[in-house]
């Protein structure tokens, strides 16, 4: 792949080249690319003036990176105390046998990527699935086939939604 | 604006104040306050808020004043908005729906009627048994002014310190409030402020101030609020530390998973900048400190201080050893003092109103020991199965029983309660027998829990304890760094045998290797991950013996939850044959005619819980 070098640059004038903001300057490749390149690492570590494998290792800690491409739906179930007491595995389950994937997997399309995230805070809502920036309070696994596809009809919203399903009965 | 003097706080306080009143002739008639945290937004807060600007633009005349705030507090009844016609008492709206906003503008805001379909009866339990100290702007402040916060008292501590106090009579006064640290771990503020201001000035070092706001345990969310709602607060808390540590320079590192919190912090540290309240010469004084706000990336045990001190340095989060103190040799090797959210925001109060009116409120004595009792609040989250969920502050010596009933008003649909977890991960449930337990420090850590950072997840009948137990202990194998042993391996040992038992090939002797398993990690691991991982299963087993056994021995899971371990059946003379439960399954499990019993084939059936959860008859049993 072929990675703009202004791009790169731009990322760490921002974090004034500094190598302690690696984890902040990894976070927005990450969030640039949806997951972390190659190339762009390499590229990263010479700017930088350290070594590659430092760059891994943080690269390969932290839970938010990934150096596998993802899908372009990134569907996440949390993974709270307060949504698995209130049936996040259910709604895991209806997930995973909706997109035909297991968690953390990614489909041969790249068009979603399930994966649990930790505790989003919104814990009176549980249980709590995102799809992207869309975030669906109160979920329930009947719900789910609906949820999915609206994002398979290519309908991604523009701006945060929060859609409350009937769910999260206790 | 110019950077303020210590003299201009009054002024800006008087001229805010005047500006907000409401009265007849000044700007504002009416205040409406919309909740605007996470919680809140993701509740749908913000389309109420866009229907209420919506009225207040075509009806000027109304003089309203439309108050931004963060979290409400009551998360179940979101999203919220309190209206403040001159003259009447506020009212607090729930459960607000974009229509209702006509409604209650015309009745309330217009016309002085409540409208009653929609309020929080004041008989309400929920806020009545709180003590609003670290929450003490709920409801009162935009996070995103920070003239609002001067309002009401900001920067009032620090000009008060920075004028009239010396670093070590600020230390003399934290350590006498009997502050503890509200991370979980409960170390005395004062403590360790003063062995880091002691090590900076031994060695001739600069020494840093670091805010924890990486709050991971799953079902907590304390710190996010108090940094959405009040930025100002930690803020104001961490410039009087590093005054009285002789810091200049202070970190936030806060995770990535609040952008909300994290965007409100970033404005209120550049307006703080703006004000002269951070940078060169604070309040024109020749005091000088800045705070950088690091984002973390997703890993638990970077709320660990020699972790989170790693992660600063842009390296991965691990952990050391730490028979060398932070205090003394923390972030690059300098002294490092490190506190989490809820603690820097107790800071201002106390300095403000004294350690003595402090240490009125909490348990024990802390007069001679910093140790001896535990002072002050404590923010919880209480989430799970209980009616009220929501984000509360109570007095320390609280019973657990007066904060689920009386506070969460109890276990909804009528099932009964059985067991609280208090502490995260690193917490442990406590069964129903110790609902008179009194909240604080030292009682919970006795009870084999912890007070941890102030998640409190209620559990009824249908929850189960292995089950729970298996839930910890692979959050903590996902999270464990993998540097030491015991940690890694203990977790792995330990998951594997309550994998077994939920799968109903649970043996003799199980419960003792986890036992065996325990008291190795808890002795050797490196750090407090790994040390007091065990908790939740030591504490489930301590508490719910019985419910392991049943497992092992009868190959049942009480609580229906382990898949394994029950089976499906409708209960025919419940059954109405709607037919809903055979239109979801996704295995076309369940056969039956309209109006007539189904019945669930239970070789195609996975325990999916979808025809469960529909199921409007309670037909639906498991066995």
């Amino acid at each position: 792949m072929e990675v703009k070098a202004e791009l790169i640059q731009a990322i760490l004038q921002k974090w004034q080249y500094r190598k302690d903001f690696l984890i902040e300057i990894l976070q927005d490749v990450q969030d640039e690319f949806h997951y972390l390149p190659q190339p762009v690492l390499v590229a990263m570590a010479r700017y930088l003036e350290i070594p590659v494998n430092q760059i891994y290792e943080a690269a390969t800690f932290y839970k938010a990176f990934s150096l596998e491409p993802k899908g372009k739906y990134q569907v996440s179930v949390c993974k709270g105390t307060a949504c698995h007491v209130r049936g996040a595995a259910t709604v895991q389950g209806a997930l995973e046998r909706e997109l035909g994937i297991k968690m953390g997997e990614t489909d041969k399309n790249l068009e979603f990527t399930l994966e649990p995230v930790r505790c989003l805070g919104c814990c009176g809502l549980a249980p709590v699935i995102t799809v992207n920036q869309d975030v669906y309070g109160k979920v329930e696994a009947s719900e789910v086939s609906k949820i999915i596809e609206k994002y398979r009809k290519g309908g991604e919203t523009a701006k945060t939604t929060v859609t409350m399903g009937k769910g999260g009965r206790p | 604006m110019r950077r303020l003097k210590v003299e201009d706080l009054a002024q800006i306080k008087k001229k805010r104040r005047e500006e907000i009143k409401l009265s007849q002739a000044g700007p504002f008639r009416v205040r409406v306050v919309v909740h605007l945290g996470t919680c809140g937004l993701s509740a749908g807060a913000g389309s109420i808020l866009e229907a209420f600007e919506a009225q207040v633009a075509s009806h000027p005349e109304a003089k309203v004043h439309l108050l931004k705030c963060g979290c409400g507090g009551f998360c179940a009844r979101e999203p919220m908005a309190q209206v403040e016609v001159l003259g009447m008492e506020p009212v607090t709206y729930v459960d607000l729906k974009p229509k209702d906003v006509k409604t209650i503008f015309e009745e309330h805001v217009l016309k002085g009627k409540v409208v009653e379909a929609k309020r929080l009866p004041p008989e309400e339990s929920f806020f009545r048994r709180q003590h609003f100290i670290v929450l003490r702007h709920r409801g009162l402040i935009d996070p995103e002014n920070i003239e609002d916060y001067i309002a009401y008292d900001g920067y009032t501590a620090l000009a008060k310190v920075l004028t009239s106090m010396t670093p070590e009579q600020v230390i003399a006064e934290v350590k006498a409030s009997g502050l503890r640290g509200r991370g979980g771990g409960g170390f005395p503020a004062g403590v360790k402020w003063e062995t880091c201001r002691q090590a900076g000035e031994e060695r001739h070092e600069e020494r840093y101030v670091i805010c924890n706001a990486d709050e991971g345990d799953p079902g907590a969310y304390m710190d996010r609020s108090v940094i959405e709602s009040d930025p100002h607060s930690v803020i104001e808390g961490m410039i009087i530390g590093a005054y009285a540590i002789g810091s200049h320079q202070g970190y936030v590192y806060i995770r990535k998973e609040y952008p909300v919190a994290l965007e409100k912090l970033n404005i209120a540290l550049a307006q703080a900048r703006e004000y002269g309240l951070l940078g060169e010469n604070i309040l024109g004084t020749d005091f000088s400190f800045d705070i950088e706000v690091h984002r973390g990336a997703g890993a638990f045990v970077c709320g660990e201080s020699t972790a989170l001190m790693a992660s600063l340095e842009g390296r991965a989060g691990i952990p050391r050893a730490k028979y060398i103190h932070t205090v003394e040799y923390g972030l690059w090797n300098k002294p490092s003092c490190l506190n989490n959210v809820e603690t820097w925001a107790n800071v201002p109060v106390i300095i403000n109103q004294g350690a003595s009116w402090f240490t009125q409120i909490g348990t024990g004595d802390v007069t001679n020991n910093p140790w001896g009792g535990s002072k002050g609040t404590k923010v919880f989250s209480l989430t799970g199965k209980v009616k009220n969920t929501g984000l509360i502050e109570v007095p320390m010596g609280i019973t657990l029983r007066e904060i689920i009933f009386d506070i969460g008003g109890g276990i909804p649909g009528g099932k009964k309660f059985k067991t609280v977890q208090t502490g995260g991960p690193s917490g442990g449930f406590l069964p129903e027998s110790l609902l008179d337990l009194p909240v604080d420090f030292d009682s919970l850590t006795e009870a084999g829990s912890m007070m941890g950072s102030g998640g409190m997840i209620v559990g009824d009948e249908d929850t189960c304890m292995v089950d729970m137990a298996k839930y910890f202990i692979n959050f903590l194998l996902e999270e464990s760094c993998g540097k030491c042993v015991p940690c890694r391996e203990g977790l792995r040992s330990m998951h594997a045998i309550l994998e077994r038992i939920t799968k109903g090939q649970g043996r003799e002797g199980d419960l003792e290797a986890l036992d065996d398993l325990a008291r190795v990690m808890t002795q050797s691991s490196l750090c407090a991950l790994g040390q007091s991982a065990p908790n939740p299963v030591l504490t489930s087993i301590r508490y719910f013996r019985e419910e392991y056994e049943a497992h092992i021995r009868d190959h049942k899971c009480p609580a229906g939850v382990c898949p394994d371990l029950y089976e499906m059946t409708i209960v025919p003379e419940l059954c109405s044959g709607c037919m809903v439960c055979a239109r979801y399954c996704p295995t076309q499990a369940i056969s039956g005619e309209k109006k007539k019993p189904h019945r669930i084939d239970r070789n195609k059936c996975i325990k999916c819980n979808v025809c469960y959860s529909l199921c409007k008859f309670g037909a639906i049993k498991k066995t």
